[in-house]
């Protein structure tokens, strides 16, 4: 076996084919031409390598395309900056139309530093950009993509490198970048996934919490669901997604559930029901769902789009820019003769590709999207101030307006300093204009910049793979994605210790404000758009369960509730739109709350299935066999066919998982 | 000037690296020197093709004054290097998918040479096999920690995943390296 490894060592070492003099000349000839472009210093002087033949052709293109990469090359920068309260740990905010800005999860033990940046600078180095013939945009060649992705599937992620990290989540942010490894089946070699560097923004699990320890917990909302997108994405193409790439809160507020609609004027109504946690039977959910008000289709406000598009030459891809072509033709017919649409474009074909058109008029708007070319490496400086000015001289008294940033990760926007981006976006913000993410394709995701940018910009982060996406995205949530209803919604539950000995939140560990956050009208938080939902769920554990996981104090003061029925108390704070002060909604927990409804279990099924494929240590005995079981239950009307979508993705999660799990 | 070129050579790379950020040309030019055997002994563990080895190193040469103008010394300067040529090695691999070119073999070398013995032969096209049948993070891994001998805590860093990957993914190699030599045996 050691055998084996050596033999491959002593190949690998045996020298390469040498790379002949004239090529190391002109590689070290290049390299001095772009150290003289970059630094302007004379030529020639002493000890730089000489060359006979001088060759640097294609390096002053390169150092041109580098000069613009820098710019965003550690996102780790960016997302830490957006944290508005320092506390311990720097964690990445996601958002979609709610979003905190800030992170500081209560337990998290690592001091303040960018998620997962082992080493500075890892930008991929831009080559010669390839011309490739773009693929016709139409929808039958992408699901034949999807499809033939798929087709190797059952490739087998190390099983043991799961039960390896202690607690499923802590260290494993990395163990997911193990699971990517496909393995071949028997005798074949199956195509493994492309190497990616794709940076997931995620914490560490939430513990259980001992409620006479820390009887509050503050959390800021979520309505993100990206996360989901990208694990349904890495399933289909047969591996388990990456641990640090699951986030719950965004899996199970990917589902659309019928929570009561608010009643009068209120942005939005919370619901509160209680049940028995399906995969421990000494303890019970509490879910919280909070519907938006539904928007009023017929009087909203004109809307002024503008598209600013990544057309760099790694957008050059049929689930990239074509997809992106495809979804922004799908969003024309949702929108109003009065509403207008503008296109620019970065790098590549760079600039105004459309300047402010009606968007009634779909054949100019579609000729400028026929227009994009993915390829090049022109400078996309002053790409986003850019847009934002298109969209100032689009803006009108009483309109929204939104720029969508859609790209695959490369933010090479042209502004060097990630704070002054951050600046930029937060200004405008201020001033009206929300900016929305949509990534597109898999490998170079950069999630963490991505839902840092819309976080600031109060837009929508979202993650597009199908034209089926898509379609959800942009034109089913179009409306709440820029409408926006209330801002800085945040969420505290204080729980009775006379009843809840021990409490969990189950996902949006990278939303956890500080108790006294929630007081603080400052402490930005998420927002939630017209008809949104969020919901979020509890792990509760009675005084007297033997479930319970830590034993009661022996000299613990003893409680005085005011109500001994009550479980809890829920607290919302939220500004309305253009309003600094926040309005406080109450309302007690009780455990008469309604019971699960197939909303309720399915949504239990999916926080389930989440920590199933994160290993979670709080699900012991509940395998993937009754995740299926009680999502099937579940199904309710599925009018979009979501929630079978989601029982097939669990079904293929149990076989890759058991592909995998040791002999 | 030899006395220069002697304590360029002593001079470690995180201070030359750090000079050469700051425009310092000669420090860049002992830097690349140095280094470009390095750039292009790994381009060639990850892609198997002298061709495609070349032209990575040349690219990568071409853009390093650009990236080191970033260099921040917060890694040393092999691990940010053997960084940087893995991403572009990435880069390449995605650019030759959207060519739908194999990107996932590793090897297309040119045909051996006739006068080539028949043992280097044999030792190469084992290679090629092992290889190929490793998959792409497999075959970066075992190109840092076999290839470049780097810990596996090295190796860590500059793929930007945990050791325990590292580690796995070592296992799994010597798996199906051992799969590899049951079949052989038959």
């Amino acid at each position: 076996m050691t055998d084996d490894l050596d033999r491959l060592r002593a190949a690998l070492q045996a020298p390469p084919p040498a790379p002949g003099s004239q090529a190391r000349m002109a590689a070290l000839e290049a390299a001095m031409k772009n150290f003289d472009d970059l630094h302007d210093a004379p030529q020639g002087i002493a000890d730089a390598p000489r060359s006979s033949e001088a060759s640097p052709k294609r390096s002053g293109l390169l150092s041109g395309v580098w000069t613009m990469l820098k710019p965003l090359a550690r996102p780790g920068v960016l997302a830490a900056s957006t944290s508005v309260v320092a506390a311990l740990a720097a964690v990445v905010v996601f958002s979609p139309d709610w979003m905190p800005r800030v992170g500081a999860p209560p337990l998290a033990p690592q001091p303040a530093a960018a998620p997962e940046m082992p080493v500075a600078e890892p930008e991929a180095v831009v080559v010669a950009t390839p011309q490739a013939k773009m693929a016709p945009a139409s929808e039958a060649p992408m699901m034949d993509m999807v499809a033939e992705e798929s087709a190797p599937a059952l490739a087998s992620p190390p099983a043991q490198s799961r039960a390896e990290a202690p607690t499923g989540l802590a260290e494993d942010a990395a163990v997911g970048a193990a699971i990517v490894a496909a393995v071949p089946m028997e005798g074949e070699i199956a195509p493994a996934p492309p190497a990616t560097t794709e940076d997931f923004a995620n914490a560490k699990a939430n513990h259980v919490k001992v409620t006479a320890e820390e009887p509050v917990s503050t959390f800021s909302i979520d309505v993100d669901t990206a996360s989901w997108t990208v694990i349904r994405q890495s399933l289909n193409a047969g591996t388990l997604p990456p641990a640090e790439a699951v986030r719950i809160e965004e899996m199970v507020n990917y589902f659309p559930y019928a929570y009561p609609a608010p009643e009068g004027e209120a942005p939005f109504r919370a619901d509160v029901s209680v049940f028995e946690t399906p995969w421990n039977a000494g303890t019970r959910l509490v879910r919280i769902g909070l519907q938006g008000r539904l928007p009023a289709i017929a009087d909203r406000p004109a809307l002024n789009l503008v598209f600013l598009i990544d057309t760099s030459g790694s957008m050059d891809e049929p689930a990239k820019l074509p997809l992106l072509k495809q979804a922004l033709r799908l969003t024309l017919p949702q929108l109003r003769p009065e509403d207008q649409v503008a296109i620019v474009a970065y790098a590549g074909s760079a600039g105004v590709v459309l300047e402010p058109t009606a968007a009634g008029d779909t054949g100019a708007v579609s000729a400028a999207l026929d227009r994009l070319q993915a390829g090049g490496g022109t400078a996309g400086a002053e790409g986003l101030t850019l847009a934002y000015e298109v969209a100032a001289r689009m803006a009108g008294d009483g309109e929204v307006s939104r720029v969508l940033l859609a790209t695959d990760g490369d933010f090479n926007l042209g502004i060097s300093d990630p704070s002054e981006l951050i600046d930029l976006i937060a200004q405008k913000r201020e001033s009206g204009t929300y900016l929305s993410v949509l990534g597109f394709g898999r490998g170079n995701l950069d999630d963490v910049t991505m839902q840092a940018l819309a976080q600031n910009g109060n837009g929508l982060a979202a993650y597009i793979d199908t034209a089926q996406e898509a379609r959800k995205v942009l034109v089913d949530q179009l409306s709440g994605a820029l409408f926006p209803l209330a801002n800085d919604v945040k969420v505290q539950v204080e729980w009775n210790p006379a009843q809840v000995a021990e409490y969990r939140l189950i996902g949006y560990e990278t939303r956890a404000l500080n108790r006294e956050d929630f007081n603080n009208d400052r402490v930005d938080a998420g927002e939630i758009g017209a008809g949104h939902q969020v919901t979020a769920l509890y792990e509760i554990t009675a005084p007297e369960s033997p479930a319970r996981l830590t034993d009661p104090l022996r000299y613990g003061s003893e409680p005085a509730p005011i109500d001994a029925a009550e479980l809890g108390f829920l607290r919302l704070r939220y500004k309305a739109p253009g309003s600094a002060d926040s309005t406080l909604i109450e309302a007690p927990i009780t455990a008469q709350n309604a019971p699960a409804d197939a909303d309720a279990r399915f949504a239990a099924a999916i926080a389930g299935f989440g920590q199933l494929l994160t290993g979670s240590p709080y699900v012991q005995d509940w395998d993937w066999a009754d995740a299926i079981t009680l999502a099937e239950g579940a199904r309710g009307d599925d009018p979009f066919g979501y929630r079978v979508e989601a029982v097939n993705l669990m079904r293929l999660a149990q076989s890759l998982s058991q592909a995998l799990s040791p002999r | 000037m030899r006395l220069i070129s002697v304590m360029r050579m002593e001079t470690p790379d995180e201070t030359l690296a750090l000079a050469a950020a700051g425009g310092d040309r000669a420090a860049f030019a002992a830097l690349v020197t140095r280094h470009y055997d390095r750039i292009h002994a790994l381009a060639w563990r990850l892609t198997g093709s002298a061709a495609d080895a070349q032209d990575l190193t040349q690219d990568i040469c071409a853009a390093l004054p650009a990236k080191l103008a970033g260099w921040r010394a917060e890694a040393r300067f092999t691990t940010w290097l053997y960084r940087v040529v893995m991403n572009a090695a990435h880069d390449l691999r995605r650019r030759q998918m959207t060519r739908s070119r194999a990107a996932d073999g590793w090897g297309d070398w040119e045909i051996a040479r006739q006068d080539e013995a028949s043992t280097e032969r044999e030792a190469r096209l084992w290679l090629e096999d092992a290889m190929a049948r490793l998959g792409p993070d497999l075959r970066d891994t075992v190109a840092l920690v076999l290839g470049e001998e780097l810990t596996q805590a090295e190796a860590a860093k500059v793929l930007g995943v945990s050791e325990g990957t590292v580690a796995w993914r070592m296992s799994e190699v010597k798996k199906r390296l051992r799969r590899m030599a049951q079949e052989e045996a038959q």
